[in-house]
């Protein structure tokens, strides 16, 4: 069935169809939109959960935490300072290696206050332990949802699904929706390894000495090296049966580019229209499309990029003090490269804010990328704010 | 009232083990084990930090019989109405879920999450065993400790100035079905509104007072004197609120002078015989409002 529907709403169906049984929610701009829908679902019955309305952002996920570990489908949704507030228990889901999945949509931090989008909140939860999927259309944010669940369920880690503000949650576009039947065959409900039973007593998150601390970290990042498998597995089949794929990463037209643009997001739409033009016109530039995030697509990178000899990463995001945090892991990940294969790696700090980011923006990158790449050039300082006044 | 002996009152089946890490003497170990024994096996308790976060031993042991979930600090009324939720979903209405804190994990840092579920009214009972300070961390003051104790943060010359947060009226106020005091010296009592809070559904909150030898500075043997002691002066009464307005005193206080009270316990030992007043007429302020409350329910 298809739909035309906002971004917003789009997490809404993939939450019903994927049978949540208990969501606890805040309000926050520009998120909101999700949770309303839900909670309609939830009261006509189509979607049967329990919605726990709590007082806060922190306490929302305290609730799914609680629910998790009881063996429940939880899900949640948040924004920006809801999901800073939340931050805490954000590591508390990751270690408990709860499969709770919770929609971001992406929104700038304050001061000063602002509801437009940038990856900073979501970014900052970096290291908590989540899977981070970035979507680029409403079709994806609907497909993502569903497959989060599936991915969460098969490695007991959380799972954030992030879309921009507005560009995608409040943007309404066409949206296949895909029968109740078919995505029960997809996605079956939860059977948990572990839960909250009466009848086989245990306990969870007790103190850990230095003896096993450790060992259980290991656990959890071994879990975050099989998600990269799995999302594999669970795109593949989601293709096998919906005809629509992702991957962790998508490479376009990047046969013989000799320069690429990276991306995540819905700059990527507008970034393939940038690649497009240019190669009407002859230009060997194509585009790399970050989806996932944690785990970090390092190998995929260095397999679409490596050879690649100019490299420019539009970052809607900043690590204050270093750089675009996008840039900052591909130089990581790509360092290990042999030299001759190692491309020349430029940063650009583009839309924070909700700036827009227009092909002229894009251009403006490709043209710097370009200019600093003549051997004549000084280098480029490690990364060029764009569309800003100096 | 005749005598029931404990051993007929208090059920004979131990949800808590022996080699639980307690100190000698700990009140809050004691109102976990009656609890437990009066809810019986099915049961799920999640706990945020506190004391119990180490007397329920270190992963893999637990000294507990029931499953247990460990939480943040801030969050064992919203993991608790998690835990119910998922529950709920699976049919299981039988199971009685309880979030236990600390007082300050209630008083202080849970109070918005507690007056969240409260507002919800949601199907948990909520336990706070009260040591009147941060004692896990090392004796800080906490809004539920009394004016005038010393603790590490409110030292000697500066002892604390503000008076116990009243948060038993606090609760009632969110006309939730069922608030009570508790006592680990009363367990005929305690047992009686553990039984009573386990049969009704919504929000039921229990508020134990529970002696702390290190952080009060007594010896381990005082626990029970001293906790009865708290109800005998008026310092703890024991009342149960059924939907915030129906206040009712469970056990007889005759009122004695809270002096004896205080000079037993080494965080009181400075205090002057003017600020023993000044404690003295507090708690008889505090029994008149109480008074008035049981007798016209606001």
């Amino acid at each position: 069935m298809k739909k035309v529907i906002m971004g917003n709403h789009a997490v809404s169906w993939g939450v019903q169809l994927a049978r949540a049984e208990v969501i606890a929610a805040y309000p926050i701009t520009p998120q909101t939109q999700i949770v309303e829908a839900l909670s309609e679902m939830c009261a006509s019955g189509d979607l049967k959960a329990r919605f726990i309305k709590v007082e806060s952002e922190h306490s929302a996920m305290a609730a799914c935490i609680g629910a998790s570990a009881t063996g429940a489908r939880a899900f949640t949704a948040t924004s920006s300072q809801g999901l800073a507030l939340m931050h805490e228990l954000l590591h508390w889901a990751g270690g408990g290696r709860l499969p709770i999945v919770m929609a971001d949509v992406n929104r700038a931090m304050a001061p000063g206050w602002t509801v437009w989008t940038d990856q900073n909140d979501s970014l900052s939860q970096r290291d908590t332990g989540w899977i981070q999927l970035y979507c680029e259309t409403n079709q994806e944010v609907l497909d993502t949802t569903i497959q989060s669940f599936k991915l969460a369920e098969a490695v007991d880690l959380p799972v954030m699904l992030v879309l921009d503000a507005f560009y995608l949650s409040h943007t309404s576009e066409p949206v296949d929706i895909p029968e109740a039947a078919e995505v029960d065959a997809f996605l079956p409900p939860r059977t948990a390894r572990y839960r909250l039973d009466t009848s086989d007593p245990h306990a969870y998150g007790a103190l850990t000495t230095p003896a096993v601390y450790m060992e259980m970290r290991l656990r959890q990042q071994e879990a975050m090296e099989r998600a990269r498998v799995v999302l594999d597995e669970i795109d593949a089949e989601w293709g096998k049966r919906f005809g629509r794929r992702y991957g962790a990463i998508e490479a376009y037209r990047m046969e013989g580019a000799e320069l690429a643009l990276v991306t995540s997001g819905t700059i990527t739409s507008t970034s393939r229209q940038v690649v497009n033009d240019l190669r009407e016109r002859g230009e060997k530039v194509g585009l790399v499309k970050v989806r996932m995030f944690r785990p970090f697509p390092g190998e995929a990178l260095r397999g679409a990029l490596g050879g690649v000899p100019q490299v420019a990463v539009l970052d809607r995001n900043i690590s204050p003090g270093h750089s675009g945090i996008f840039a900052e892991e591909l130089r990581a990940a790509l360092y290990d490269l042999p030299p001759g294969r190692r491309p020349a790696i430029h940063g650009y700090i583009v839309g924070l804010g909700g700036r827009d980011v227009t092909p002229a923006t894009i251009l403006d990158c490709i043209a710097r990328a370009r200019a600093a790449a003549k051997p004549s050039t000084a280098p480029e300082p490690e990364d060029i704010w764009v569309g800003v006044t100096p | 009232m005749t005598q029931i002996p404990l051993k007929e009152l208090v059920p004979q089946e131990e949800l808590m083990t022996s080699g639980h890490l307690a100190c000698p003497g700990c009140g809050g170990s004691l109102a976990m084990r009656l609890v437990l024994k009066t809810l019986g096996p099915k049961t799920i308790v999640t706990l945020p930090a506190c004391c119990w976060t180490i007397v329920a031993g270190p992963w893999p042991q637990s000294s507990l019989g029931v499953p247990l979930f460990h939480t943040a600090f801030e969050t064992a009324a919203s993991a608790a109405s998690g835990i119910r939720a998922a529950l709920d979903m699976k049919g299981d209405t039988e199971t009685t879920v309880v979030a236990w804190a600390g007082d300050g994990g209630t008083f202080d840092i849970g109070l918005q999450a507690l007056s969240g579920a409260a507002e919800r009214n949601e199907d948990i009972l909520y336990v706070c065993y009260d040591n009147e300070a941060y004692m896990n961390t090392g004796i800080q003051r906490s809004s539920a400790t009394p004016w005038g104790a010393w603790t590490t943060t409110t030292p000697l010359g500066t002892p604390k100035s503000h008076p116990k947060k009243d948060l038993l009226a606090i609760l009632a106020a969110h006309g939730i079905p069922y608030a009570a005091t508790a006592s680990v010296a009363y367990v005929a009592d305690l047992v009686a509104k553990v039984k009573k809070a386990r049969a009704i559904h919504g929000t039921r909150f229990l508020h134990i007072l529970a002696p702390c030898p290190p952080g009060w500075k007594t010896s381990d043997e005082e626990t029970i004197e001293l906790a009865r002691m708290a109800v005998l002066n008026r310092v703890f009464p024991l009342i149960e609120v059924e939907d915030g307005r129906r206040w009712r005193f469970t056990v007889e206080h005759p009122g004695d002078p809270v002096k004896a009270y205080l000079k037993r316990q080494g965080r009181f030992r400075h205090l002057t015989e003017e600020q023993i007043l000044h404690v003295q007429a507090e708690t008889d302020e505090r029994w008149a409002r109480l008074e008035n409350r049981v007798a016209h329910g606001t």
